[in-house]
């Protein structure tokens, strides 16, 4: 019982100490792709500790709930590590508390609260960012329900540990049609959600083109930091959804002790680091898409997701 | 029955991007894409039935994949790229009907209306393979017929017509192992004969009137 409190607690100091560090290492190999050097893979801690001692400046035009988006926006990411399988195979002690759904239920709070939060201080380009996210949030909000419905109903449950084995018991159904399938739409889906190059640039520095990052830019000093780190987090997160739920739950823990729980976090950051190496050939090779293209992206997304739900049905 | 559960398994994940790769040639926008995804589907088509080849221990199905990656692969990307300038692959937008989403969205009530019409078919039949190859192989035709409907340039128009002929095939190689040989070779000898005369056909039409797209050939023009 109580090893299982102290696992829960490590894998969730794991997302918040090396959800930095993903997008550390993302940004760098994104800049030697390009061949440039690019900056240091620690440069988001670097950047959040500048921020969070500086004087944090708030409109006096906006409510509580700017102050409070920050806050509610790192809570999410944080919450969701609880529930979901980032270091084992077997469920820790809080993780009865929600299933796959309720994950995606928190996560999409906190984008919720980022939005109302942009839309409170009546900066021009906040609102516009929100309502893009929103628009990008609807039209990828099918696929999501597709890609949970199908995975659920393949391994008969919500619950992500048992939905992690159904791909790798036996290895066959790892080469399912369906499972590729959904691999491909939820890929797209994340990048949609984090605003990836198809969809978003995410280093782009131009407030008119911005469909993710416009949200925070309000923020000053400590809030500042808390939303750069959600985001890091956010990211982490369905990383970590994708490989170890979706994917295949390969490097996790699978027994009771300490060192083997340990040896899985270096595991687990291959795994995002192999994650890292094809984004950043995806976000490499593609171009931005105009925005009105992004409902082609994702009705791609969709129509993918769709046929992996035909073929998962048609063949049993 | 016979065939490994990996190799079922294997066939049915090259039968899901054969899908998606038909997907592909109704949505790109670029035609040079549209042939590119054209040949990886060939490519596809040639793997299955090695897979099928394996496991029904049929060396016609080796054949079907050495003539499809012979013809498909090799032979009708060359001439297409040859016979047609390379104007037309430096289009990006390609004229269609209907927008992107919308004929996304009918391919995938086209791929539900393949397996509804399949799934007769397929009670009668005991292999497998079938369960993955047939239905498919339907959805890839009937993907194939839409992208001739909505496209309105001629080469990737040819390239929906030639990706009827792939489902087609994709659909045979499951169900008789040993006719599809002979339809296989008379096809290998077919369908560069149309590529070409469309090729050239494309190549003349571009040079008399500076555009290939054949929407907007639909009326008399006084000389």
């Amino acid at each position: 019982m109580i090893e299982r409190i102290v696992y829960n607690i490590i894998q969730v100091a794991v997302v918040v100490a090396f959800a930095p560090l993903v997008e550390g290492v993302t940004s760098r190999l994104k800049e030697i792709l390009q061949s440039k050097r690019g900056p240091s893979i620690f440069q988001p801690y670097r950047d959040i500790w500048k921020l969070l001692h500086k004087d944090e400046i708030v409109s006096e035009e906006s409510s509580w709930i700017f102050r409070a988006a920050p806050y509610v926006a790192f809570a999410a990411p944080v919450f969701v590590a609880l529930l979901i399988p980032v270091l084992t195979r077997y469920p820790l002690f809080f993780a009865f508390m929600g299933d796959m759904l309720g994950g995606g239920f928190v996560l999409a709070l906190g984008g919720f609260f980022t939005s109302l939060a942009a839309v409170d201080t009546a900066n021009p380009y906040g609102p516009m960012g929100a309502s893009r996210t929103r628009m990008v949030g609807f039209l990828a909000e099918p696929v999501f329900i597709v890609v949970f419905l199908t995975v659920s109903f393949v391994a008969g449950s919500t619950i992500p540990y048992i939905v992690q084995t159904r791909w790798v018991t036996p290895i066959a159904n790892f080469f399912e049609p369906s499972h590729i399938l959904l691999l491909i739409a939820f890929l797209m889906l994340i990048l949609a959600e984090d605003g990836r190059i198809p969809v978003d640039s995410p280093s782009g520095q131009f407030e008119l083109a911005m469909i993710e990052r416009s949200k925070s830019l309000e923020y000053s000093g400590r809030g500042a930091a808390l939303m750069k780190w959600a985001g890091a987090m956010k990211f982490f997160v369905l990383i970590c959804i994708f490989l170890n739920v979706l994917v295949t739950p390969w490097g996790l823990a699978q027994g009771m002790g300490f060192g083997e729980v340990l040896l899985a976090i270096p595991l687990v950051l291959l795994k995002v680091f192999c994650f890292v190496l094809v984004l950043v050939y995806i976000e490499s090779s593609l171009a931005k898409l105009r925005l009105f293209r992004i409902t082609e992206f994702l009705g791609a997304a969709f129509v993918i997701s769709v046929v992996a739900v035909i073929t998962q049905l048609s063949e049993i | 029955m016979n065939g490994s559960p990996v190799l079922f398994a294997l066939d049915a994940l090259t039968g899901a991007l054969f899908l998606l790769t038909a997907l592909g040639v109704v949505a790109t926008r670029q035609v040079l894409a549209s042939l590119q995804l054209f040949i990886l589907q060939s490519v596809l088509l040639a793997f299955s039935a090695v897979l099928l080849g394996i496991a029904q221990g049929s060396i016609h199905l080796f054949a079907v994949a050495a003539i499809t990656l012979a013809t498909k692969t090799l032979l009708i990307p060359w001439l297409l790229r040859h016979t047609v300038s390379a104007e037309v692959y430096r289009t990006r937008e390609i004229e269609r009907v209907l927008n992107i989403p919308s004929s996304l969205l009918i391919s995938a009530v086209l791929i539900v209306l393949a397996y509804v019409v399949a799934n007769p078919l397929l009670s009668t039949v005991a292999v497998p393979f079938v369960q993955v190859n047939l239905p498919l192989g339907i959805a890839a035709m009937f993907l194939g017929a839409f992208t001739i409907a909505v496209r309105r340039e001629a080469v990737p128009q040819l390239l929906g017509l030639l990706a009827v002929e792939n489902g087609v095939f994709f659909a045979g190689v499951a169900i008789v192992p040993n006719l599809s040989v002979i339809a296989e070779l008379a096809a290998a000898v077919d369908v560069p004969v149309i590529t070409l005369v469309i090729g050239m056909l494309t190549r003349r039409i571009h040079a008399r009137l500076g555009t290939t797209a054949v929407g907007q050939l639909a009326s008399l023009r006084e000389q």
